[in-house]
């Protein structure tokens, strides 16, 4: 095969007889990677996911045989990669701070011995999905290495004892009925199929994140899809990096997709120091990322959502939850559409190509709680950022993306300018998992969690339309029961939805503390409301050294017994009022 | 490799011209047209085995069908450079034009440069003190970030670039080199810059390229990259600080538009090519720290907002890739305020991790969120005021009104050649805070106030 045509990243080839679809393919005398992604007789349409910058028609292309595929197995955790799977510090090593063209690296370490267990022994009966063996990977995470998800059944006639073992070694041998196959540490898939499982199932957990904005009021639960659209400098990133860091997943796969080098060298440098709440572990101990920049070439931005949640069913196959921060899915989309253009395809809106809504469905169709092949029970939770041209949500990667994702947690740029944050808006943003989480809410935190958290939505509401009113005339001329409400909104705004993300005390908050801040809100507003019936000044009722004590005990506040302390607090000031205009 | 050299053209369309029957031609490959002893540049930006298509910098104006001669060079377009740039002026292609004769090079350098791999970077945490109250104090620049002005015809961002670049300093009080990139800049701008920064002493410090609003339009799709291509010289291998200016970004994304258009590419938002995001990233993400290294790139792209409109394509994609903005004001402007900085839509991104304990001073988080607080809380009171009248507010929000007052006239506002420290800045803004009462004051740490509230 040879190149015919060069335009940017889409390569022309000739004599290309026998390529397939997807086929990964070497373009050039520098052997630039790239996927066969147009068909037409003896001519191919190759993107290419390196510079082509100085290639020339006439150049030789090779044949791979392979389609674009990932690594899976020990090692991808902790580790960086391109969009295609290409281990940054390894590059790096090989050719320094600047990354060149047509270097090849594997994308797990060949070098490094593991400990491994194994579990099964020969003449067992093995099919796709089956664990053979487990070890250690990091601190956080026990790798299980399990027979690749299409095997079939088969048996085990041969296989290694446990010790200590490179990736690159055959674990066991299995004959199956179309012949004998070597199960090796790691194991390829091609990225745009999904890997198999058992049986989906309904979502019923929630993913806690520690963010109360979500927790109570936009839960997510774990298998869910939820997008977060924003315009520039809303808080998308900053939401993503805090769901990485706090989110009770057991692996994070972070993608940045055509975003910032600096936001991705800010996640190196800082989760190695993080501690995991839960197991006071590393926090990159359970991460994988992936750093797509966006000056990095548009193609591989392309395949980087994709490699990203390959390496995420992977680790749910083995039983774990694990969350997709994708930053952002909009550079995903425009990077099809640059492609679609190089290829002349008919454009549909704003020059989107037509099928972009059925990328993205596919895309988040990806994520659910699951009944593994092996019996156990993963998830995926895949959360998108959006980033909508000038802000505006009516565009069509915000509009296709609304109609895959069951939470919307919509920014809004006037709350962020007052630099309210997180700057999710409450009265725009929804989550279709409330109901189904409920349950779980209330037998495992609070009988009365859904009672508080509706009251409060109720108040923001009724807020939303008084503010309206403010804006016209001034606060000073409601009547005192619109007066209350506003005030306790304004504790819940700034008191409960405000959560400082560099904030060493409220970075993350436990669902008990969440719903104690949430409970004492609401029960000051009951008993204000009943004094405020009996006429009483609202002065007296919510002095402003109590609501400022409200404002701030999200930050002043970090155990049970101080919370007890502002309750006992808050009833001897109301008895105090009840009795005295009894 | 032997040169390949053509007469004539088969084509010309706009600043494209069209060569048929041309064998062994590279993607992206330098391009010499010569005419009547006139030689301009262009590179190749779509080529298959009989055909090249060949964008020209400085425009096809003059040349006719059969007579250029084309010269192939077989590589990309590169610059000359060596420590002897600083104190230089050139084209905006990389040409001297100050009659110092040429760059004896000791290196040639690929404009287009590569990315920085992000396993190599290092997050930048250094703040630059810039003299100005409220870069310093609200809109930290951090070593290393890239962190535009978003302005409009008429306001005085040169001036602010001008002031920034004269006045950054580092806490170990290193000096800055400057890279200063005119794009489609007017004669009048640009020599005011210049100027300004001869009358200083700090042209030896500095670089500048010039692509004027009168130089061909196709030439400044060049003029960035040069830029940073030398920025990156003098930082990473000669391990200098160096901030780039690159002015006005705006004619830099017309241009694009034009280039886009005469391709028959389809159009996107406002007409602006689709890949605008990516181009665009191109430029900016050309800023950093590396591990290793000693210098760093900081950029202070500088754009006009069309109609002020922060929503048009130019600076949206703009605030999509650089961290964070620095918005000017009409509204400020016309108040007199110089610079007319409106903080709140205005952000630093890096501000976070480089101000505070251990970096500037401890209260320097706490007194920053506290003046976004209350200025955006100013806004609002402005707005019912406008409506129910001043006298009728509450003396709560009269208050408030004082204080965004006297934030706008002496905190924000400041003189040309005033610089002022960081310590002066921020006990300015206690000045100001000390004007509400210590009840509306929620951002601050109790010990904060006790120190500072009222002194
Ligand atoms: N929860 C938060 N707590 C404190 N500050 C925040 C929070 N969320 C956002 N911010 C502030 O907002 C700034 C911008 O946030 P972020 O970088 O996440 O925006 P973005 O939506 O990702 O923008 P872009 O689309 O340009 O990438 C941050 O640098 C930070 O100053
Ligand atoms: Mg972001």
């Amino acid at each position: 095969m040879k190149i015919r045509e060069i335009n940017g990243p889409v390569v022309k080839v000739r004599d290309a007889q026998g390529v397939f679809m997807n086929e990964m393919v070497r373009v050039g005398n520098l052997g630039l990677i790239g996927e066969v992604i147009g068909i037409n007789g003896d001519m191919a349409t190759v993107q290419v996911y390196e510079e082509t910058s100085m290639l020339r028609p006439g150049e030789p292309v090779k044949r791979t045989g392979k389609l674009l595929s990932v690594v899976l197995g020990p090692g991808l955790l902790n580790n960086i990669y391109d969009g295609i799977q290409r281990p940054l510090e390894e590059l790096m090593r090989k050719t320094g701070s600047f990354i060149s063209r047509g270097v090849d690296a594997f994308a797990l370490d060949t070098t490094k011995y593991w400990e491994i267990t194994i579990l099964k022994q020969k003449g067992d009966v093995v099919s796709g999905g089956d664990v053979i063996a487990e070890l250690q990977e990091t601190q956080s995470l026990k790798h299980k290495i399990m027979v690749p998800p299409l095997l079939g059944k088969g048996k085990i006639i041969e296989i290694k004892p446990s010790g200590s073992y490179t990736v690159m070694e055959t674990l066991a041998k299995v004959e199956t009925e179309n012949g004998i196959v070597e199960i090796k540490m790691y194991q390829e898939w091609p990225v745009r199929i999904p890997r198999p499982v058992k049986k989906r199932l309904e979502p019923s957990i929630p993913l806690i994140t520690g963010q109360r904005v979500i927790d109570i009021f936009f839960p997510i639960s774990k298998g869910g899809t939820a997008a977060i659209p924003g315009g520039f400098g809303t808080g998308k990133t900053i939401t993503q990096h805090q769901l990485a860091k706090w989110a009770d997943a057991d692996v994070i796969v972070y993608i940045g997709c055509g975003e910032r080098g600096n936001e991705m060298t800010e996640v190196l440098e800082e989760f190695p120091k993080l501690k995991d709440p839960r197991n006071n572990v590393p926090l990159m101990n359970r991460t994988v990322l992936i750093a797509n920049t966006s000056n990095m070439p548009v193609s591989a931005r392309e395949a980087s959502i994709y490699t990203g949640i390959t390496i995420a069913e992977y680790f749910r196959d083995m039983g774990y939850n694990v969350a997709v921060m994708a930053d952002s899915t909009s550079r995903w989309a425009e990077a099809l559409r640059e492609l679609s253009g190089r290829l002349e395809e008919m454009p549909a809106e704003e020059g989107y190509p037509s099928y972009l809504a059925s990328r993205i469905g596919q895309f988040y169709e990806r994520a659910g709680i699951s009944e593994n092949l092996n019996g156990t029970t993963g998830s995926v939770t895949v959360i998108g950022a959006v980033s909508p041209p000038g802000g505006d949500f009516s565009e069509p990667v915000t509009q296709s993306t609304k109609r895959f994702v069951r939470c919307f947690w919509g920014l809004d740029k006037n709350l962020a300018y007052s630099r309210h944050y997180p700057s999710i808006n409450w009265l725009t943003s929804y989550s279709e998992y409330t109901e189904n989480l409920e349950e779980w809410f209330q037998k495992n935190i609070a009988e009365k969690w859904s009672n508080y958290r509706n009251e409060a939505m109720k108040l923001l509401a009724e807020d939303d339309r008084l503010q309206q009113i403010i804006k016209i005339v001034g606060e000073d001329v409601l009547p005192d029961d619109q007066k209350l409400t506003v005030i306790v909104s304004r504790i819940i705004k700034v008191g409960i939805l405000q959560q400082n993300a560099f904030s060493d005390v409220d970075s993350f908050c436990p669902l008990e503390k969440q719903y104690n801040l949430l409970k004492i809100v609401i029960d000051t507003y009951y008993r204000a409301k009943k004094l405020v019936e009996k006429s009483i000044a609202i002065s007296q009722i919510l002095p402003s050294e109590l609501v400022s004590k409200l404002l701030t005990m999200k930050e002043e506040i970090s155990n049970l017994e101080d919370f007890e302390k502002v309750e006992a607090f808050l009833k001897e000031h109301f008895d105090k009022l009840d009795k005295t205009y009894a | 490799m032997a040169l390949k050299e053509y007469i004539g053209v088969s084509e010309i369309r706009g600043p494209l011209i069209i060569m048929r029957n041309v064998k062994n031609v590279r993607y992206d490959e330098v391009v010499e047209i010569e005419q009547n002893n006139q030689k301009k540049i262009g590179k190749v930006i779509l080529v298959n085995e009989d055909t090249a298509i060949i964008q020209v910098f400085e425009g096809t104006q003059g040349l006719a069908l059969k007579e250029p001669k084309v010269r192939f060079l077989g590589k990309p377009l590169e610059i000359n450079l060596s420590p002897d740039i600083l104190g230089r002026v050139f084209d905006g292609l990389g040409r001297p034009i100050d009659d110092l004769g040429e760059i004896v090079s000791t290196k040639s350098m690929d404009i287009n440069g590569s990315a920085i791999n992000p396993a190599a970077r290092e997050y930048p945490r250094n703040f630059i003190q810039t003299g100005v109250s409220a870069i310093d104090g609200m809109l930290t620049l951090i070593r290393g970030q890239k962190l535009p002005i978003f302005s409009g015809n008429g306001l005085p961002h040169n001036k602010l670039a001008v002031q920034v670049a004269k006045q950054a300093k580092l806490k170990s009080n290193e000096e800055f080199s400057v890279v200063f990139a005119a794009i489609g800049l007017k004669k009048d701008d640009a020599n005011f810059v210049v100027k300004n920064f001869e009358e200083s002493g700090a042209i030896k410090n500095m670089v500048v390229f010039l692509n004027l609003a009168s130089d061909p339009v196709v030439e400044r799709i060049a003029t960035p990259r040069v830029a940073l291509t030398a920025a990156e010289y003098l930082a990473f291998e000669l391990g200098k600080h160096v901030l780039v200016i690159l002015n006005d970004m705006t004619n830099y994304c017309e241009a694009l538009r034009e280039l886009s258009n005469y391709r028959g590419e389809i159009p996107g938002r406002k007409g602006f090519p689709g890949y605008l995001y990516s181009d665009l990233a191109s430029i900016y993400e050309r800023a950093g720290m590396i591990k290793g290294k000693d210098g760093s790139v900081t950029q202070i792209p500088v754009l006009t907002m069309p109609n002020d409109d922060i929503t048009h394509p130019v600076p949206d994609l703009t605030g999509y890739i650089t961290e964070g903005q620095i918005v000017l004001s009409r509204e400020l402007n016309r108040k007199n305020i110089y610079p007319p900085i409106d903080v709140l839509p205005s952000l630093s991104r890096l501000m976070k991790d480089g101000i505070g304990k251990g970096y500037t001073r401890d209260d320097h988080p706490n007194v920053a969120s506290q003046l976004f607080a209350s200025y955006s809380h100013v806004i609002e009171i402005r707005s019912l005021a406008a409506i129910i009248g001043e006298e009728d507010l509450p003396d709560i929000d009269k208050l408030y009104l004082n204080f965004g007052r006297a934030f706008e006239e002496k905190f924000v506002n400041q003189a040309f050649d005033e610089s002022r420290s960081l310590d002066q800045t921020l006990d300015i803004a206690w000045k100001l805070l000390s004007m509400l009462p210590e009840t509306e004051l929620t951002r601050v740490n109790k010990e904060y106030i006790e120190m500072y509230y009222k002194k």
